[in-house]
């Protein structure tokens, strides 16, 4: 399956091609090959959407790795990771949260494989340097317009968010909990509809640096020099904050395993945890779990 | 002998061309099947109504109400008619009837030079100078009147500006050659009838090039509809029906490029449904021009 990303990462090998002008045409076509027919180890990864994207990336490069086997990746969601390895429908379960306490019967490993953390950033001209997560969901639902409400200059807030179906805006969605319930109880993205929408992190980095008096999210990981990021209930998002659990926007990414981990499943987690699958992980825009 | 030669050289060249026409037809055939079969479960299951005058885009919550999508579209579009077509027209007259000729072939060859530039690349000088130029210097003045305004510079006007300037070169050239195609003789008798150069132009040169002005000025649009990553930079993207030129808007292209690269199975059907709606919006537009263009009478 070429995802998105493979796209994008091809186009973006064409574009340097044809910039410094090499023939690295291998590089692109190597990984569409298949791997030469004969015994395959077959593993099967379930759960999460969010992880979804980064076991894809993880199975892809596995798979380049070692010819011999293959990686699906499936969602269905935190949940549906514990249940299917409860069920043996798959090696491998994928969760965006801790595992909970009744789940943990089910589960005989876990594997922290990640951590996802959302910075909030505000331009230089509001003046405002800490948030509670009250006030980050005041301003993205829309209840607080002005600055002035939180003690900043009178000056209304432009409130800058990503597109619909990005992850990061799911991410902060939940963990910042800018959510309302819908008739049947269905959480829904309560993002107010007057935010301007930029399609990706350098957008929303770009315009938060120049608009005055506004305020976006970014990936823990995208933080750079150019925009402030604000502390969030008194702490610093920065990945050993992250890494420590004080602070808050963020959530782990874990991988379990029901009764018994296969050998092949079991190679691949420890390819996650090599520094080579933590890399990927950094590269995927998330933060690894072992730091150089 | 030679003749029948002759006749299958004439055979193999017409079936070649048949050839060549038909493989463009079925490319636009397949096109359409593809976009009309891919949009076609979201239309079905949301109700072609609700898709259409719905007014609440917000696709992870399960709702696709395109409205502020289209009304998006048509007010940045209608901005950018109304700034570049007098612009471009003005141009036209004064390339064809006014300019010496040598400065009119350099500044023909300079406004043609706009054409070849990348969109993105006028995305990005909205960016940098368009947006911020509205928010430092027009905003405050407006803020003066109405201080709930919107006070970002990503704006339906941005967008109209930019927009503007890139239908120029369609505009500019086309109508030149129009108002160059109006035979000597009309000028020679417009002003031997005692009409001055102002009325030979505006009563005589640009009725008689109306036709060739006014299909002009519908490429223009048709190129202004489809505009992505100019408009996708600087209009804000939100998807509310925007009420004035300095509100924030979304359109029906910025939205499909925006959301296609993460959408699920659900979401990804409604964006091709908002290409079957952009095709069908292309088509009554240039159908309406057609129309006004029977009407207007004859092609130049």
């Amino acid at each position: 399956m070429t995802t998105k990303k493979q796209n994008k990462r091809i186009a973006a090998a064409a574009a340097l091609m044809v910039l410094a002008g090499c023939l690295a045409m291998t590089g692109c076509g190597g990984n569409k090959e298949d791997a030469p027919s004969g015994e395959r180890d077959s593993i099967i990864i379930a759960g999460s959407t969010s992880v979804q994207a980064l076991s894809e990336e993880l199975a892809e490069a596995y798979m380049e790795k070692n010819q011999n086997a293959t990686v699906e990746v499936q969602g269905g969601g935190s949940g549906q990771g514990i249940k299917s390895v409860e069920k043996g429908i798959a090696d491998i379960g994928s969760l965006s949260r801790e595992v909970k306490e009744e789940e943990k019967a089910a589960v005989s490993r876990e594997f922290l494989a990640a951590k996802d953390g959302i910075a909030v950033i505000v331009n230089s001209k509001t003046g405002i340097k800490e948030l509670s997560m009250k006030e980050i969901q005041q301003i993205y639902k829309g209840e607080v317009t002005n600055w002035k409400e939180l003690g900043g200059m009178d000056k209304p807030i432009t409130v800058v968010t990503r597109e619909a179906g990005s992850g990061t805006r799911s991410s902060f969605t939940e963990l910042a909990g800018i959510t309302q319930k819908d008739d049947s109880g269905k959480e829904l993205d309560g993002i107010l509809k007057d935010a301007l929408v930029q399609p990706s992190t350098g957008a929303v980095k770009e315009t938060v640096s120049n608009t005055p008096y506004s305020i976006g999210y970014v990936s823990l990981n995208a933080l750079d020099d150019k925009v402030a990021a604000v502390r969030v209930e008194g702490i610093e998002p920065s990945v050993e904050t992250v890494l420590s659990g004080d602070y808050k926007i963020q959530r782990p990414f874990v991988y379990v395993a029901g009764t018994g981990l296969s050998s092949g499943a079991e190679d691949f987690i420890r390819f996650v945890m090599s520094s080579e699958g933590q890399k990927i992980v950094e590269e995927s825009g998330f933060i690894p779990i072992k730091q150089k | 002998m030679r003749g029948k030669s002759l006749k299958v050289k004439e055979t193999i060249i017409e079936k070649a061309l048949f050839l060549c026409a038909a493989g463009s037809v079925t490319a636009v055939a397949l096109i359409t099947l593809f976009i009309f079969s891919s949009g076609y479960s979201v239309l079905r299951s949301y109700g072609p109504l609700n898709f259409i005058f719905g007014m609440d885009w917000s696709p992870v919550n399960g709702e696709y109400g395109i409205l502020p999508l289209i009304a998006g579209t048509l007010e940045v579009t209608a901005g950018a008619l109304i700034l570049g077509v007098p612009a471009g027209i003005g141009c036209a007259v004064f390339l064809a009837e006014m300019a010496k000729e040598r400065w009119a072939k350099l500044l023909k060859s300079a406004i043609e030079l706009l054409a070849g530039i990348p969109s993105v690349v006028y995305g990005f000088f909205g960016l940098a100078i368009i947006v911020p130029a509205i928010r430092d210097w027009l905003l405050p003045a407006v803020q003066k009147i109405d201080p709930d305004v919107p006070a970002s510079g990503f704006s339906v006007l941005a967008g109209a500006f930019v927009l503007g300037i890139m239908i120029l070169p369609t505009i500019v050239s086309m109508s030149e050659n129009a108002i160059r195609a109006v035979p000597l003789e009309f000028r020679e008798a417009s002003l031997a009838l005692g009409a001055d150069r102002r009325e030979t132009i505006t009563k005589v040169l640009v009725p008689a090039a109306k036709s060739g002005i006014f299909s002009s000025v519908i490429l223009a649009m048709g190129r202004a509809v489809g505009e992505t990553m100019a408009v996708l930079l600087i209009t804000g993207n939100v998807p509310k029906v925007p009420t004035g030129p300095l509100d924030p808007a979304a359109t029906l292209t910025g939205t499909i490029a925006m959301e296609m690269s993460y959408a699920g199975p659900e979401h990804q059907s409604a964006l091709f449904a908002i290409g079957i709606v952009l095709f069908i919006l292309i088509v009554i537009l240039n159908s309406i021009a057609l129309a006004v263009m029977k009407r207007f009478g004859g092609a130049v």
